[in-house]
């Protein structure tokens, strides 16, 4: 396998070098000031619904190239329950999540049930939670509020999804964040040398050193970065850990584990699946509830960041989310995809948006904008797999 | 001599990396059927599509000359406009639509905005009576079977004018009778002065039409046997085709030792899951015993794969009654997943439809069907996972770079050897190999005929399924023969030839 040459090295990971040069592309547009400690905890806070709803709706398109479109609407029901409950009728913060994670697990369960066992198409079974939900919410927030939605949530709900730790004013060299971040590095860096160090004992192929060299300045770069940035914004948001949490589980679970292998041997090819004694119909369902539960968090961190439920919440989600997906190469028909592709994918739908937004860029030409790199990524997903085919 | 109606000259194709045709010369009398015969991958596909201007000119050196002019075709419709046109492997038919709009689909009747569809079926009626089909044209293609659809196939090609008519293993999703049919028709077309290539496996099926025999291996055309001179045998051509003597088609079993008795299926009664009306397995009692070899004669559509699978944790049809005994013990098998679990695997006939996942790698394909042996708590053990997937790649001599490389990108016999492996790793007694030596070329065939040895050696039980006569004789120990839903006959492989298992399936069609 000739696949550690510089070449082939670039073409694996063209993704995050688009991701890298618009960014640097919006650093020039914006003189600068995308990438002021500031804006760099927005991108964060408003993209850390993306990557949850992306990961799930990764697990779901694994399964077949499956959707849910509901998840959008769902978020602002749930958004609007957890008001109506922690906020007018004052019921208790652990008793509030342990209801609408409840509600989770329901909706997720009939979902996953109808799809999997009455083999209602997704796209159809999720159209009708798009509709339905939307509906559902906005009511549930124009009987409960004159102004149909519900603010004031509580601190300690607050502090759950959207809270700050280690926080200090902005502006002001956070210390405790910054050796936060040379921790994470000194861990990665060992872990990565561990497992380097395992693989050459048993004889194993490992990367050739250059490459594990850069890849480590390279990981190590990006999260003194990141930390670095929140150091001096005021200490690490609660949706971070969130995301980063959840990104961690399930890459673990995608890449190393017999479920998530089951995932993608249904979405590869269901009958051999089938035959090989895994049960289509538990993945099936188990996708589904689990992008049910996930949207319960997404709706938390959304609700929360804005400090409000209303009627619009949401709006649009699922398209975020698929979008997520294809771009950070995700197949369309199912079977091949990872959850790291998904956050590049995620982040640089994220870095798009914002950038556009600090040029004054019109709301309307955002959207053609959006559109057309979705359709790019395709296409070029699709030119590269050609050009792989002819050599 | 007759005139020649096509020559192909010095035909030289590369691909990046491989030299699919090297040199290759080939001539076609006016009126003959030729054969071209050769291993998978040895170039006659290649061939075929450049002559047909898949590959346009200038892609590949040397001249094709046609009816005494130099052709350049740049598109299929160049080669069709003379008259050249190809039957593919896999048909090619919309099953939605009716026999008629597929035939005259790109080649419509009438104008181009208004398609004159009494033109349309009149002429299509005409053709299929031509090809001795007597089914209306505005049949829909999905509700004949796939030996009319063939046939509808070759209406097709007639419809657009052919005078070369090349056929790329036309019989090989065909049953005998279709078959024979097909081949007859050839011939008829033949008198009437039709010129015809063909490629084909089945070699009985070649010496029946072929007036020349032109031999492919490694992209080179070898030599060109005449049918009326030379000698046309089976073991001839073979010899031609991998260029050594296959003394043994079947290699022989040593000490063999057959045990106890492994699995009894007593009175198995399976429907159709769509027509729930029909029985699709009729009363079948069968038994394999360990270290045994049992093969299971039938012609397509006898209910052996629906046998198999049923059997296979009930993953076939609906209504399924009867017994299943592992060891003496009756089991009651309601997955795949419980199937494994008692030791049963079933390899399936369609190893690219539902046998593998082509767009995975080797590694993963062959640990899928026991993720369990290598992982712990649900977390798979990568190292474990690629050491298992190294040792079957090396057992089985599967031909690949590495066990990363995706399962799609392997030949016939390759992928087959993978979807061995896969269930070898899945460690079961039994084995129930449907068809396992589909559409691969001869020497890979006898590698997998070593496989099944062996684990007949290591006293597994092999369940062969097989509408291969010389085969199912060659390597079972006994044999049963399977016949419209039922099991119509069961002899020792020492006293089965290929006229007495033919005569149990006459015998019972005609009710005796």
């Amino acid at each position: 396998m000739k696949s550690n040459d510089l070449k082939s090295v670039l073409k694996k990971n063209t993704m995050t070098i688009v991701l890298v040069l618009v960014y640097i592309f919006f650093i020039i547009m914006t003189n600068g000031r995308i990438f002021t400690p500031e804006n760099f905890n927005n991108l964060i806070a408003q993209n850390a619904y993306v990557f949850i709803l992306g990961v799930g709706m990764l697990m779901c398109m694994l399964t077949g190239g499956n959707i849910d479109l509901s998840c959008g609407s769902f978020v602002c029901v749930v958004g609007a329950i957890a008001g109506v409950l922690s906020v007018i009728n004052k019921v208790n913060t652990p008793l509030t999540l342990l209801c609408v994670f409840g509600i989770g697990i329901f909706y997720g369960v009939v979902l996953g049930g109808m799809i999997a066992f009455l083999k209602i198409p997704p796209w159809i079974a999720t159209l009708a939670g798009y509709l339905a939900f939307r509906g559902l919410g906005t009511e549930i927030l124009t009987t409960t509020s004159t102004t149909s939605a519900i603010t004031n949530f509580p601190p300690a709900l607050l502090a759950i999804f959207s809270g700050t730790i280690l926080k200090t004013d902005s502006g002001v060299a956070n210390i405790p964040c910054i050796v936060a971040g040379v921790l994470a590095v000194a861990g990665v860096i060992v872990m990565n040398i561990t497992g380097r160090k395992n693989k050459l004992e048993k004889g194993y192929e490992v990367e050739p050193g250059w490459l594990f060299t850069a890849k480590n300045i390279i990981e190590a770069a990006v999260i003194l970065l990141v930390m670095g940035m929140l150091a001096f914004d005021g200490g690490i948001p609660v949706a971070l850990i969130w995301v980063a949490v959840i990104m961690v589980i399930y890459n673990f679970v995608c890449g190393k584990t017999t479920i998530g292998r089951h995932f993608m041997t249904v979405g590869g090819n269901a009958e051999t699946a089938r035959l090989s004694g895994i049960n289509n119909k538990i993945v099936m369902f188990g996708a589904y509830l689990n992008m049910a539960v996930l949207t319960v968090i997404a709706s938390l961190l959304v609700t929360t960041r804005f400090q409000a439920a209303n009627s619009t919440s949401g709006t649009n989600f699922e398209m975020d989310a698929i979008s997520a997906c294809i771009v950070g190469g995700v197949s369309a028909y199912g079977g091949a995809g990872t959850v790291m592709g998904m956050v590049i994918g995620a982040t640089l739908i994220g870095v798009i948006n914002l950038g556009m937004s600090l040029m004054g860029i019109d709301q309307n030409w955002q959207k053609v904008v959006k559109g057309v790199v979705l359709l790019a990524a395709v296409v070029f997903d699709i030119l590269s797999k050609k050009g792989n085919k002819k050599q | 001599m007759a005139e020649v109606l096509l020559e192909m000259k010095s035909i030289t194709k590369t691909f990046p990396g491989v030299k699919a045709l090297d040199n290759v010369n080939l001539k076609v009398e006016k009126g003959e059927i030729h054969a071209l015969v050769g291993e998978n991958g040895a170039g006659k596909s290649t061939l075929m599509n450049v002559l047909s201007g898949i590959y346009p000119y200038g892609t590949y050196d040397g001249d094709i000359i046609y009816n005494g002019e130099v052709c350049q075709f740049h598109k299929i419709k160049d080669s069709e406009s003379k008259g050249i046109v190809i039957i593919h492997q896999e048909l090619a038919l919309v099953p939605y639509m009716t026999i008629g709009e597929n035939m005259f689909l790109g080649n419509e009747r009438g104008k181009k905005y208004n398609i004159d569809w009494n033109l349309t079926y009149s002429e299509a009626d005409k053709y299929l009576k031509m090809v001795g089909l007597t089914d209306s044209s505005k049949t829909l293609v999905k509700d004949i079977g796939t030996g009319k659809q063939q046939l509808v196939e070759i209406a097709k090609a007639l419809a657009k004018n052919a005078k070369l008519l090349m056929l790329d293993e036309p019989t090989s999703s065909l049953n005998e009778t279709d078959s024979r049919a097909l081949l007859d028709l050839m011939l008829e077309f033949k008198k009437n002065g039709m010129t015809m290539i063909i490629i084909s496996h089945k070699l009985n099926e070649v010496a029946y039409v072929a007036d020349k025999i032109t031999i492919v291996r490694d992209g080179s055309t070898i030599e060109t046997l005449d049918c009326k001179k030379d000698d046309i045998s089976e073991d001839r051509i073979i010899k031609g085709m991998v260029a050594r003597e296959m003394t043994d088609r079947f290699p022989k079993r040593k000490d063999v030792k057959i045990g106890d008795m492994m699995m009894e299926v007593k009175n198995w009664t399976v429907y159709h899951p769509e027509f729930t009306e029909r029985k699709v397995v009729d009363d079948v009692s069968i038994n394999v015993r360990k270290g045994e070899v049992v093969g299971i004669y039938g012609l397509m559509g006898a209910g052996r794969t629906e046998l198999a699978m049923s059997i296979f944790g009930r993953s076939y049809g609906i209504g399924i009654t009867g017994e299943l005994l592992l060891n003496g013990t009756p089991v009651h098998l309601t997955s795949p997943k419980s199937a494994i679990a008692h030791k049963i695997a079933y390899v399936t006939e369609d190893r690219k439809g539902n046998g593998l996942v082509l767009t995975n790698s080797i590694k993963t394909n062959t640990s899928l069907a026991n993720l369990d042996a290598i992982s712990k708590n649900k977390v798979i053990d990568q190292d474990k996972e690629y050491a298992v997937a190294v040792e079957y790649v090396k057992k089985l001599r599967t031909k690949t770079p590495s066990v990363e490389q995706n399962v799609g990108n392997l030949s016939g016999g390759n992928q087959q050897k993978v979807l061995l492996s896969k269930w070898m790793f899945a460690d079961p007694d039994v084995l129930i190999l449907d068809e396992p030596t589909r559409g691969i070329d001869v020497g890979a065939k006898y590698e997998i005929y070593c496989i099944i040895n062996d684990l007949a050696a290591a006293g597994k039980s092999v369940i062969l399924i097989s509408s291969e006569l010389p085969e199912v004789i060659g390597m079972s120990d006994r044999i049963y023969i399977m016949n419209a839903a039922k099991i119509v006959g069961e002899m020792p492989a020492s006293e089965a030839t290929q006229e007495n298992i033919m005569a149990c399936i006459v015998k019972s069609g005609r009710g005796e």
